[in-house]
């Protein structure tokens, strides 16, 4: 028996198999049924995966539409904070910037959420209070998930008592790796019953599961288990998210929301730095899943220094000339 | 060459970063030599590329600013030995873009290699003569230290295509700054093979970058680039020189007017390029017991 904190835990933690939509509602009645539809779904081209974001990434923005795309880039920003070195100012400094990220120009838009740890979610929810900006705390023994279930669903519920109403989930990968594809499904279904009316992300970590037929089968699982979004990375793992990847995922969202009716949003996270690479996950989106994914409530980036590049081209944009990174706030 | 032989026809490329990208906007032109023959194809730099070569500046100015005076000097020497290996490439760019004799073409090549050695070996000298210990009315010990002013633009001399571009490149680098260089349009080349020599003498990447291209086009971004903090219009068009100070003066740049006329560059330069860019910090410190 693994360690319980709780000892009568047990007794009380195992419900019914909560199950997933129509059409898929018997694909996890046993370990080997599930492990049978996520390796049944179509394999993916690696090859063509990566020619096909090449492609999409020549697409020139400009003028009008580049500028539509630097705002809604900002508007989907998880402005994120997730170091030990964390402090409560820290946390108010970013909440500050999140409200008014270009204090020089009032037009600009304020960004979709604040991602920190849990123990500052209060802090966040504070500094945050009356703005509709939302508190992403990271739970479940982020980054590397390597605790018990019990530890997990505390991180959770602490979250969500401090404030926090989104939670970052990370999948237990080694489970999924080596195949108990149920645990990991029974886990997420276990935090999406924690987070109450929090809005769940899972976070595939698709830097550890090696390949893009991973990534589809982790994106369907995470679906089927109830996310509201699907996140690619903890940021702490290279590569973290990639355009391939994120092509992959789109896919899937796209696929289940045709199959079951429910849309699930996107979150790209860690490696996505420039506006560049901002408009090409935007183009991304358009092309793949559709117009209905470009809105902070489907799609997000989760980034820190994104938000001075994209500060900075929406600079150049109203000025005219080049800005400089004294023009933006350090964090 | 035998007769026989094709020709390998050259394209040269941008310095920018340590390395040696196309201009971003995929243009080339063609330069020819002072008669008009064609030389070689070079890169035609756009305001893009203007754009990266300060971000590379700006990200070796922390590292080229804060090694020491003792260590500057060693490679802004280095970058002279160099030279001096290629002295031969150097003296047939020199003769064919400035349709000198092979005798004043050599001439020029050489003083631009003296021109290194001779501010190599100001870098540890410039705290003593242009700082010190000044007399306060208190009982404080009080110093003033020259420091570099940070990212330099400088449009080099059309006419003087080495000696002229050392010139104007070598007193901005000894103060510790950093340089996005746009070249003489016509007579690119011994810009390029100097970004050669850069590339090989133990210069960080990014401290020097080295733009071919047009400096009217070129000269406006980098003049009002919010990111640069002085510009040196040496080279640029007479009749945009006031322009350029105009915009420079949005973002509160050192600016260095250019000549009337372009100078003798083999003249001593005295300090005259050295101290535009740089400034004075004066520090007080309580005089204890």
């Amino acid at each position: 028996m693994t360690h319980v904190l709780d000892p009568r835990a047990p007794a009380a933690a195992i419900p019914p198999r909560r199950e997933p939509p129509a059409p898929y509602r018997d694909v996890t009645r046993s370990d080997a049924a599930f492990r049978a539809f996520l390796h049944g779904l179509p394999g993916v081209d690696q090859v063509g995966a990566e020619a096909r974001v090449g492609v999409l990434g020549t697409r020139s923005i400009k003028t009008t539409a580049k500028a539509w795309a630097i705002d809604t880039a900002i508007s989907m920003v998880d402005l994120t904070t997730l170091e030990g070195a964390d402090t409560p100012g820290k946390v108010r400094s970013l909440a500050a910037k999140a409200r008014r990220p270009d204090p020089g120009d009032p037009t600009t838009p304020q960004v979709a959420a604040v991602c920190v740890y849990g123990d500052l979610a209060g802090v966040a929810r504070e500094a945050l209070a009356g703005t509709g900006i939302h508190v992403a705390a990271v739970a479940t023994a982020f980054p590397s998930g390597r605790a018990s279930r019990e530890v997990k669903l505390a991180d959770v519920r602490d979250a969500v008592a401090n404030g926090a109403d989104e939670i970052d989930m990370v999948i237990d990968r080694g489970a999924f790796l080596s195949g108990r594809h149920l645990d990991v499904f029974d886990e997420i279904v276990a935090v999406k019953q924690a987070c109450g009316d929090a809005h769940l992300k899972v976070i595939l970590e698709t830097g550890e599961l090696v390949t893009l037929d991973n990534v589809r089968r982790a994106s369907w699982l995470a679906m089927l288990a109830g996310g509201d979004f699907i996140k690619t990375s903890t940021g702490k793992v290279s590569p973290a998210a990639t355009l391939p990847v994120c092509l992959v995922m789109m896919e899937a969202v796209r696929d289940f929301r045709a199959a079951t009716g429910r849309q699930v949003g996107v979150k790209p996270a860690g490696g996505i730095r420039t506006t560049k690479d901002a408009v090409k996950h935007l183009v991304l989106v358009n092309e793949v899943a559709g117009p209905d994914w470009l809105s902070p409530d489907w799609f997000r980036f989760g980034a820190s220094s994104l938000l001075n590049d994209l500060l900075l081209q929406r600079q150049k944009l109203r000025t005219g000339h080049y800005s400089g990174p004294d023009h933006v706030s350090v964090d | 060459m035998s007769p026989d032989r094709l020709a390998v026809r050259k394209t040269y490329k941008l310095y920018v970063n340590g390395a040696f990208p196309r201009s971003e906007s995929g243009r080339t032109y063609e330069v020819a030599d002072a008669k008009g023959a064609f030389l070689a194809n070079a890169a035609w730099a756009s305001r893009k590329d203007a754009r990266d070569a300060v971000v590379a500046a700006r990200g070796a100015f922390a590292k080229w600013s804060g090694a020491t005076a003792y260590n500057r000097g060693q490679v802004l020497y280095r970058v002279a030995e160099v030279m001096e290996g290629r002295h031969a490439q150097f003296c047939e760019e020199v003769a064919a873009g400035e349709g000198l004799s092979s005798s004043r073409a050599r001439a020029a090549v050489d003083a631009a290699i003296d021109r290194w050695v001779w501010y190599a070996g100001w870098t540890d000298k410039l705290g003593a003569l242009l700082g010190g210990a000044n007399p306060v009315a208190g009982p404080y010990f009080d110093f003033s230290l020259p420091e570099p002013t940070g990212v330099v633009a400088v449009l080099a001399p059309q006419r003087s295509s080495l000696l002229g571009l050392v010139s104007v490149l070598a007193p901005v680098l000894t103060g510790g700054n950093t340089a996005v260089v746009v070249t003489s349009r016509a007579r690119p080349l011994p810009a390029v093979t100097l970004g050669e020599v850069l590339a090989t003498s133990d210069v960080p990447a990014g401290v020097a970058n080295l733009l071919t291209g047009d400096a009217a086009e070129i000269g406006p971004w980098l003049a009002e680039h919010d990111d640069v903090d002085a510009i040196d219009l040496t080279g640029a068009p007479a009749d945009r020189a006031m322009e350029l100070e105009r915009l420079a003066a949005g973002s509160i740049k050192r600016v260095v007017r250019p000549p009337a006329e372009e100078p003798d560059w083999s003249a001593d330069p005295g300090l005259t390029r050295l101290t535009p860019f740089l400034e004075t910090k004066t520090v007080w410190h309580p005089i204890g017991l």
